[in-house]
């Protein structure tokens, strides 16, 4: 389960800096690149609290 | 970040308030580069960078400026506090009370207190401007000192209430909060520059120094703005955590490093924070310029939200509240040392609402930088004071931490170092017309000589111990 929740939350990073990228280079226009940026900060803020301060207790 | 580790430093659970860190309670430079790079790249960010922008500094002078301010910064975590926070082990209070006394570190508590009110209010307020989009409200301008609007003061006092009501509840869930979101918030800002410099025509390197060099950073100051030069920004860059390094509030998070080399892991949070993001949220504002020529409304949310969308304004709103909410619980620390058996609640609660008054005059976040300059200022002269005490007191002959040594509450030395040190500062302000970014350099070396040379006077070693 954890690593599924990893898994969302890296696509949530991702789609927080690859559209903008393909918008820089003209192959998304500006509305759909502030949707999937939308869509990825919601995949990082629903799935990160659940593993990152955790590993981070872990590890003490 | 490690979030416990930060628990333990800003925390009012303090493990080793008055005694050194031990040796299995030490960390390395990694957790230091987490915890720096998500302080650094936090609200403040987003007003800094326009601000240059807003002030006419040109391309140039801006990245010139960056790379040598915050090298100038990071040598000073490295060189000045790390040695000293990694010898002692100490926090700065406790380091203080040896040296100055218990009632000097009172009234440095109020005025740390009152800077961090002033500071969070500013986080408020930012918060605020994002807050507002969908309520279509009325931004500040940069001319404003005083709320334009009912609904501003409204919109600032209800967000206020909610950010005192959670720093009430203590500091973790903030604190794990922001924990999670710094990642996403350091790429919100690369993605902002990449979308912003496309937004402004950039295609390729050349245009990108055309692009950079004529219309974001152009060299010519808004209206009412005087112009920056590149002195400001190595200075101000230099300068903006004075507080934190040669004012050696950052002893209190360096005395838990193995070895005094991770002063240098800063670098991380400086050349993210204050390179990447002030250039990222300059460009987002020339973006806005462009897009609303003429307007004088200078407003984080709106700005990210026209470039990014939602994930813009969330992620002003976030960045505010996540700074705003650990500096007021920090805030309460301070006062809690002035009134020690009052409740924390309360306290946090008393914080909260001046924050919260002091975030309804947009003026806190439009003199951002000054406001920025005259913090570090402020508590400045008691990093001299630590540093004097540290280097210089065996070799001119006075005895270290004078309040400690001579069971005083009052050290005379380092209360007049620091009070002389700030007139001497206003007077190069007031009667040279020396602008603030640059008193904190003479300021450092007048408090030092004020200090090594009343420290003499008062706390001599006597002839018999040095010989």
């Amino acid at each position: 389960m954890k690593n599924i929740l990893k898994i969302v939350s890296f696509a949530g990073l991702v789609l927080s800096i690859v559209p903008p990228v393909l918008l820089f280079l003209g192959k998304l226009e500006m509305d759909p690149m502030k949707l999937w940026m939308g869509v990825g900060m919601v995949a990082w803020m629903v799935t990160a609290p659940f593993w990152i301060n955790k590993s981070s207790q872990q590890s003490q | 970040m490690s979030n416990r580790f930060f628990k333990k430093i800003v925390g009012g659970t303090n493990e080793f308030e008055r005694t050194p860190v031990p040796e299995q309670s030490l960390k390395g430079s990694r957790s230091f580069l987490g915890m720096y790079a998500g302080e650094h790249t936090a609200g403040t960010e987003f007003v800094i960078g326009p601000l240059f922008v807003a002030h006419g500094v040109s391309a140039g002078d801006l990245v010139f400026g960056l790379l040598i301010g915050n090298l100038l910064a990071v040598l000073s975590w490295a060189l000045i506090t790390a040695p000293i926070a990694t010898a002692k082990r100490m926090t700065l209070y406790y380091q203080l009370e040896r040296i100055a006394g218990k009632n000097v570190v009172r009234w440095y508590n109020l005025v740390n207190a009152l800077m961090f009110c002033f500071l969070a209010g500013s986080m408020i307020a930012v918060s605020a401007t994002a807050v507002g989009i969908p309520f279509d409200l009325e931004m500040p301008t940069l001319a404003d000192w005083f709320p334009r609007t009912a609904g501003w003061v409204v919109t600032v006092l209800l967000l206020g209430a909610v950010v005192t009501l959670v720093a009430i509840q203590g500091y973790s869930q903030v604190s794990k909060f922001a924990n999670v979101m710094s990642p996403w918030m350091i790429l919100i800002f690369f993605s902002a520059a990449i979308v912003g410099l496309s937004q402004l025509g950039v295609g390729s390197a050349e245009s990108l120094v055309t692009v950079a060099r004529e219309v974001i950073w152009n060299g010519v100051p808004l209206p009412g703005m005087s112009r920056f030069s590149v002195w400001h920004v190595i200075f101000f860059a230099w300068f903006c955590n004075m507080a934190m390094h040669i004012g050696m509030s950052d002893l209190t998070i360096l005395r838990y490093a193995k070895s005094w080399t991770s002063g240098f892991a800063v670098f991380a949070g400086v050349y993210l924070g204050h390179f990447v993001a002030w250039i990222a949220s300059g460009v987002l504002y020339a973006v806005f310029l462009q897009a609303n020529s003429g307007s004088q409304e200078f407003a984080p949310g709106p700005i990210a939200y026209q470039t990014l969308g939602i994930a813009g304004a969330v992620c002003v709103v976030i960045a505010g509240w996540t700074t705003a909410n650990p500096t007021i619980y920090r805030a309460g620390l301070a006062l809690q040392g002035i009134f020690p058996k009052v409740a924390t609640w309360k306290i946090t609660a008393v914080v909260g609402g001046i924050t919260s008054l002091a975030a309804c005059f947009p003026a806190l976040v439009m003199k951002l930088l000054d406001f920025v300059a005259l913090y570090g200022l402020l508590l400045m002269p008691m990093g001299a004071v630590i540093f004097a005490d540290f280097y210089f007191s065996e070799k001119m002959g006075f005895r270290s931490e004078g309040a400690l040594s001579s069971k005083s509450d009052f050290s005379l030395p380092a209360f007049l170092s620091w009070v002389l040190t700030l007139v001497f500062c206003l007077g190069l302000n007031l009667f040279y017309g020396v602008e603030i970014f640059f008193l904190g350099l003479p300021g450092w070396f007048v408090a030092v000589a004020i200090f090594v040379i009343l420290s003499k006077v008062k706390y001599p070693i006597a002839k018999s111990l040095a010989a």
